[in-house]
């Protein structure tokens, strides 16, 4: 497969673009023959995470990469924003902590989801969570 | 907008959702249900989401919005016909749905909600 087909980018600015990055992701996670429970988990791990990126972000994109490291195939999927940021990244990743009116169960949920999370932020200067599920 | 359409047989009303929906339109559907149960007197809600492929925190909070409102107004919801991978999924995410009643499919959540009304009918 070329790279540049390993590569995309879809805009995360209204409701309608969340529903389309889960469609995406579905899309992808077939196309790696991800068992259905495995594109379950994907698909709703990049749920939660669109939605932060349009509601808490003010808008941002979902970038993916299919990945081969040999002996694995996998999906990364990077949510961008260049929103307010978040202060404090351990507590938003606690179970239950939430500025709006959700859960709290954005961040730490999908971190459970996936084989591997990461979170930067700072405040004024956005957020970028990357997310990993190997097949 | 599209708003998810609202059945209603005898004193039950059917939901069965069929699109990925949008989070203003669930939103919308906690709201019309709301106003269904009160204006027809309804004493059961069935929610089947057997078509939906992923139910996230979103829609996991509009379920547990709609039975928590149903019991205030004096009904009882019943969500019927997850998908296994969904409910692997939701238990994973943290979200249990406790206070939601269940069933495996539709006919198991007609049963339940005709054996509360008999149990309501004994207890009168």
């Amino acid at each position: 497969m070329p790279a540049e087909d390993g590569i995309g980018s879809v805009p995360l600015r209204s409701e309608e673009d969340i529903v389309a990055s889960r469609q995406k992701v579905r899309v992808l996670t077939q196309q790696l023959k991800f068992s259905l429970v495995d594109q379950t988990k994907m698909i709703t791990a990049a749920s939660e995470l669109a939605r932060n990126t349009v509601v808490h972000g003010g808008g941002g994109a979902m970038r993916w990469e299919l990945l081969d490291d040999g002996l694995r195939r996998g999906l990364r999927l990077h949510f961008v924003d260049q929103g307010g940021g978040i202060a404090d990244v351990k507590l938003a990743l606690t179970d239950g902590w939430s500025t709006g009116a959700g859960m709290g169960l954005g961040l730490p949920g999908s971190k459970r989801l996936v084989h591997e999370f990461e979170i930067w932020s700072a405040p004024g200067q956005g957020t970028q969570v990357s997310i990993t599920r190997w097949k | 907008m599209y708003r998810i359409p609202i059945l209603q047989m005898a004193d039950t009303l059917l939901v069965t959702i069929q699109v990925d929906m949008q989070d203003q339109m669930a939103l919308a559907l906690q709201d019309d249900l709301a106003n269904k149960i009160s204006s027809s007197g309804a004493k059961g809600v069935l929610i089947d989401i057997s078509a939906l492929e992923i139910v996230d925190s979103f829609v996991g909070r509009m379920l547990a919005g709609i039975s928590g409102i149903s019991r205030i107004l004096d009904a009882t919801t019943v969500v019927v016909g997850m998908q296994p991978a969904v409910a692997i999924t939701l238990v994973e995410l943290g979200l249990s749905l406790a206070g939601v009643r269940t069933a495996l499919n539709v006919e198991r959540g007609l049963e339940l909600l005709a054996q509360g009304r008999r149990e309501n009918a004994l207890a009168r």
